[in-house]
Parts: structure tokens; sequence; C-alpha cells
């Protein structure tokens, strides 16, 4: 076996001590809780509430009975009902950053609000990407109302796509279609409890508050059998402490508030542990994603989450820059490496650029590859078939070369990942005969090549009649008599 | 003509035990050499060029394709020659003098032979001379020239210049390729052509050899 390559941040004194600190906060300070169902859910669970001050406190012990009845791993399926996801030990999936409000339109290059043309485009550019495992529903169709802009994003990946899908609900009112779709794909609260198809991210408010709908999401998830990720996003030096440590408390304080509503809700539904955490740039006002301050508290987290024995998230391989450029590649890159490392079970962030408020389709292919590299690095270095050396060195010196050799090709696969062709490797002539083509320019190729060859998913024509009629109804539900037109069928 | 597809696979696939079997069968068969060999073994090859350019498949698929068409071009060589049935043509390699660098030579004559050529490698280390004097003798349509270093490239221009001393210039074509050169320096130098890698080497040498037959 390889040796597992791992990050490690935090020694076990400082943990502790961060962990000790959060439980602290929670059981003195405590949390916003601005739904009274869910307070009483939480009084009938053992904290502590303050109805009239919408406020929740956790003494250690309800900490500790949340925190035993978390599933310590679980699996994800794709509409066909195939295993896509283990979210166990060190094992990495990548996942597209989510609900960009802009798209980077490669033609103009201008950052534009995105429409239904460009998500079906996105959904069958994801189906061809090979490293990033799950759909999320990364932007927001701008061409529909507002009121379906969460549920139309998921009928729209579940039409078009295969992969399961990282999304989440902009209102209460959202999540019963949303859950809908899910059953019209796998036909039976059973069957969608059994096979998990879509993880719902759930952000408390930085400093330590649960808004009446993400508190209502984390519960009705619960009750439907959907895990949730929690996105816990202390910005450090604005609503949060300016040192890493101090943000790293407060992350946990809010996450651990998470924990404990989902589980009050339903013993053992299934969560990630995870986190938009961020540095805040006193400069500019604004969160950088691609500061390595921000990764750092990313994979701290990650190791906090480990510790508590949990399946962790981080929305950490994504970049402020604005186009397709060498900071898109550093930040993207960078913060998918050390997630790979720290074992950050489900990495959000490819195709995010501008504070994961823009998604771009040719960055998603670059990112796939970075992806792919960063796998390659969670393997580590093994030997396959390597000792005793000598037979192969005296294959080599008696051959000149080992270009055919059985070895070879036993293990070229497994042992060197091959990038597609958005990563130049021809020599100058070649790529030059080629057309010099620019970083953009071959990813904006693969994209098409991608869309080009993606075919209609496997799902039923029962089940996707189903979901269109789901959709159809939810959108004339908020006044919307018509859909936007699709130009491929789905 | 089953069988003729069938080669074609087999040789795709690299299989040099299956490629004989089969071109000896299809023989049997009645079914010409020539026909063999452009319907089966080259069709082959040229499906894995086509393969390998694109990045379907890598550089050992294409060497153990060229294994198999080697394999069956020696049941169809004494047919062919027989038959006065010429190779594709005749190709001169070498690396050049002062340069010891002899593995993208190398993997180019593979690649040669298995397109059909006829190859004569002069190994590395090679003199103008030797280059003019191999190909005048032995007939060569085409002489191939590698270097590694900068420094030993200026041998490719005296190679060059001594066919067009000797009045070969035009009739026998040339071809560089190495990490150092370039199609710039191809036509600052009077080659004919250049080859960023083995697989574009073939096709400038096909091209080549069809210009200058």
């Amino acid at each position: 076996m390889a040796l597992r390559p791992q990050l490690q941040l935090l020694g076990t004194d400082l943990l502790e001590r961060i962990v000790g600190e959060a439980r602290d906060i929670l059981g003195h300070l405590g949390t916003k809780v601005q739904n009274p169902r869910v307070l009483k859910l939480l009084a009938d669970y053992g904290a502590r509430v303050d109805l009239a001050k919408s406020h929740a406190w956790f003494p250690g012990p309800v900490l500790d009975r949340a925190l035993a009845s978390v599933p310590r791993s679980f699996k994800l399926f794709n509409v066909m009902g195939e295993e896509t996801h283990d979210f166990s030990g060190l094992k990495v999936h990548f996942t597209p950053g989510s609900a960009a409000l802009h798209i980077l339109d490669h033609k103009t290059q201008q950052i534009r609000k995105p429409d239904t043309a460009d998500y079906v485009r996105y959904a069958q550019l994801l189906s061809g990407l090979g490293n990033i495992a799950a759909q999320s529903t990364a932007f927001i169709p701008a061409d529909v109302t507002d009121r379906i802009s969460d549920s139309y994003r998921l009928f729209l990946s579940l039409l078009y796509g295969e992969k399961p899908v990282v999304t989440g609900t902009f209102t209460i009112e959202a999540f019963q279609v949303m859950r809908d779709m899910q059953l019209a794909v796998r036909g039976s609260e059973k069957a969608l409890r059994d096979k998990p198809l879509t993880i719902f991210s759930c952000c408390p408010t930085s400093p330590l508050k649960w808004s009446e709908i993400t508190s209502q999401n984390v519960v009705d998830c619960a009750a439907a059998g959907i895990p949730v990720e929690f996105i816990s996003m202390p910005l450090s030096g604005f609503m949060a402490p300016v040192t890493l440590v101090g943000s790293l408390v407060q992350h946990t304080a809010e996450t651990l508030s998470g924990i404990v509503i989902s589980q009050a809700a339903r013993p053992g539904t299934p969560l990630l542990y995870g986190g938009s955490p961020a540095a805040f740039d006193l400069r500019y006002e604004t969160t950088p994603m691609g500061a390595v301050e921000t990764q750092m508290i990313d994979c701290a987290a990650n190791e906090i989450g480990k510790h508590f024995g949990l399946p962790t998230q981080a929305y950490i391989s994504l970049s402020d820059a604005k186009l397709l450029d060498a900071q898109a590649g550093l930040e993207t890159a960078m913060g998918a490496t050390l997630a790979v490392l720290s074992g950050i079970n489900s990495i959000s962030g490819p195709g995010m650029l501008d504070f994961e408020s823009c998604q771009s389709l040719e960055k998603l292919v670059l990112d796939n590859e970075i992806c792919g590299m960063t796998l390659r690095l969670a393997q580590g270095i093994e030997p396959r078939e390597d000792f005793p050396a000598r037979p192969i060195f005296e294959e080599l010196l008696r051959d000149g070369h080992l270009l055919i050799s059985p070895h070879t090709r036993r293990n070229v696969k497994a042992e060197h990942y091959f990038p597609g062709p958005v990563v130049d490797r021809a020599n100058l002539s070649r790529w030059r005969e080629e057309g010099s083509l620019t970083l953009g320019e071959r990813a904006h190729r693969e994209v098409q090549r991608l869309v080009g060859a993606w075919r209609p998913t496997r799902l039923a024509g029962e089940s996707k009649k189903e979901l269109c009629a789901l959709m159809a109804k939810e959108a004339r539900r908020w006044g919307m008599d018509m859909l936007p037109e699709r130009a491929v069928e789905a | 003509m089953e069988i003729v597809k069938q080669i074609a696979q087999s040789l795709e696939a690299g299989d040099d035990a299956l490629v004989p079997q089969l071109t000896r069968e299809a023989l049997a068969q009645g079914i010409a050499a020539t026909a063999i060999l452009d319907d089966g073994l080259i069709a082959g090859m040229n499906a894995v060029g086509e393969k390998f350019r694109v990045h379907d498949i890598f550089l050992p698929d294409v060497l153990l394709a060229a294994r198999a068409m080697y394999a069956g071009m020696d049941v169809l060589k004494p047919l062919l020659l027989s038959a006065g049935i010429p190779s594709r043509g005749r190709v001169v390699i070498g690396s050049v003098h002062g340069d010891l660098h002899d593995i993208g030579k190398n993997l180019v004559g593979i690649m040669l032979k298995g397109a059909g050529f006829d190859v004569i490698d002069l190994g590395n280390d090679v003199t103008a001379a030797r280059f003019v004097e191999a190909a005048r003798s032995r007939e060569a349509l085409v002489i191939g020239m590698s270097a590694l270093l900068t420094t030993t490239m200026p041998v490719m221009k005296e190679v060059v210049d001594l066919l067009h001393k000797e009045g070969l210039g035009g009739r026998i074509k040339t071809i560089i390729g190495g990490a150092p050169v370039s199609q710039d320096y191809a036509a600052e130098i009077g080659a004919d052509a250049y080859g960023y890698d083995c697989a574009q080497a073939v096709e400038r040498v096909k091209q080549l050899a069809a210009s200058a037959s």
C-alpha cells in the first residue's frame, strides 16, 4: 500500500483547545435561531432555548449526543442508482462551485447573467468531465423568476446529467418540489433514503446565527433523509476574529450548532462537516477564496471535522480572478492540492471565479485537469512491479528502451495521469502548427467537443416527463406559465 | 475481404502472432499480396497513426502495431519482391556526426518501417559523407537526420550542401528532426521537411517519397 500523503496544520493540543473554546461559546453565548419550530425541536432535544429572544444554548451533553448519532460515512448515488461517492476516511471527490450569479462568456470575455441555454450546456459539459464526480447547481439562470431559481437548477441538472447534485434551496417553500423531483428519479421515499441523490448546502449566518430558512432546510432535509453540508462562513477580521484560530473557533461552533439541529430533527441524518470560511481583505473589502489563509482555515476545519469522526467538505478549489488567467489557475490548483492532501471528502469550487459569484465552463475544463492531477497525487507513490529491480533494468539495457515492455504497458495508465489537450504538453513546433492556441482557446475547444459529445441520460422517459410536469407546476405556482424553451432535447 | 479487415484490426491491437497467421490465411484464400498490404497492413497502420495523433492511443501501442506490421511484412515480402512490387521507398536515417542520441531517430525508424518503408538505419555519429554515400548507393528517396544538440545541428546543413554539390539535391529529399531544430531551421538550411515528432515525421516522409518517386 502506498503512503497516503497528508497535510496536517493543527497539533492535538491546539485542535482540542479550539474545540473546547467552541463548546464553551455554544454553552454560554449560544446561537441565534430565528425559527420557533426549530427552537422547540432543540428544547425537546435538551438545549436551553429562549423563544422570545430566538436564541439557543447547547450544553456539552447535547453536543455529545448529537455528535454520537451522526453517521461516520455515507455514500451518494447517481440518477441511475449507481454509487459515485464514498464519503469516508481520506477519500476525496470534487464538485463544481455552486450558485453563482454570473457566468464568464468565452466569446465576449465578459461576465454576464446566465440563462437556461447556459445551464444546459453546463450540465452537458459536466457529464464529460471525468474528475468531477458530482454536479452542483452551479449558477442561477436569470430567465426564470427568482421564486423558482433554486428548483429550476436542480430540474435541469437531473434532466441533463446523471451525476448526483450538490444543491440547496433559497426558500422554505422550494424544498417540497426539490424533494419531489428526487422522488421522481428514485421512485420512492425509501429508495431516496437508501440511495441519496443530492446534498443540500445549509448555511448559518456568521456570527452564530441560523435564519428561519436555513434552519428549516436542515430540519426538512433530515425528515426526508437528504444529506446536508454545513457551510459556515466566518470572515476573518470582519464577522469573525482576524486570527485563523479565532475563525476556526467560530467555524467549529457554528457547524456544531448545525449538527445539533440536524440530529435533533432526525438522529442519523447524514451530513458533511463543511464550510466556506474566508479571510477578509481589509483593503478591498472582499472575501478572497484563493487566499492561502482561507485555504488554511478550510484544511484546519477539515481536521476538526475528522477529529469528530465526520466526513468533511470545503469550498477551496476556486479563484477570485475575473478571467481564466494565471491567477485563476494558481489559486485553484493551490486550493485543490491542499484539499486533497488534507483529505477533505467533498471539495467544492471547480469552475468558480470572482469570489464564488461567477462560473466558467472553460475553467471547469481546466479545473477538471487540476482535479485529475491532485487525485493522482492522493494515490501517492506505490511499488507495483518494481522489486527486485534488476530484471527490468536488464530488459532496459538489453532493448535500449522500455516503450513496449509489458511492464510499461501494464503500469503506464495507473502510474501516470494524462491530462486532456487543455494542458499543453506539445513541443513548440507542434503547438505552433496546431494554431498557437492559448489556454482559453484550448479550453473552449474542449467545451465545444464535450458538449457535442453529450448524449441524453439513461434516466427513464417517464421520470423525465414527471420532472417536467413538476417543474411546470412549480413555475405556474409562481406566475410563470411558460418555462424558457430548451433547444436540446433531454 | 473480411479477413483483410481482420488483419488491419489485429495490427491495431498489436497482435504480432495473429497478423502473420491471418496474412498466410488470406494468401491461401487467393487474395493478392498487394491487397493484403494496402488494405490490411498499411490501412491498419494508418488507423493507428491517426489514433496516436489524437491521443486515443499512446506510443507503446504504435510500436506494438509496427511490430505486428513487420510480422505481416515478413510473410508478404518474398511475394512482393518476386512480383517486382517495390516497397514504399527507401529511407536512410541516422543521428548526425557528434551526436550520440538516437532514441528519437530509432522511433522514427520503427514508425517508418511500420508505414511500409525500407529503412536503412546508419546509427549515430553519422557524417555527411556517409549519409550521402548510403543514400546514393542504396537508391534512397529520403535522408532523415536527427540531432539533440545545438552543436551538432550544422552537420544537417553539411548533408544538404553535399547533396547539392554532388548533383543529388532535389532527387534525394531531406527531413530533419530533434529537440533543437525547427521548421524555420529546416527552411534556413534548405532541408525539404521537418517533423516535430515521429508521427509527423512519417507523414512528411510519405509526402517526400511521393514527390521523389
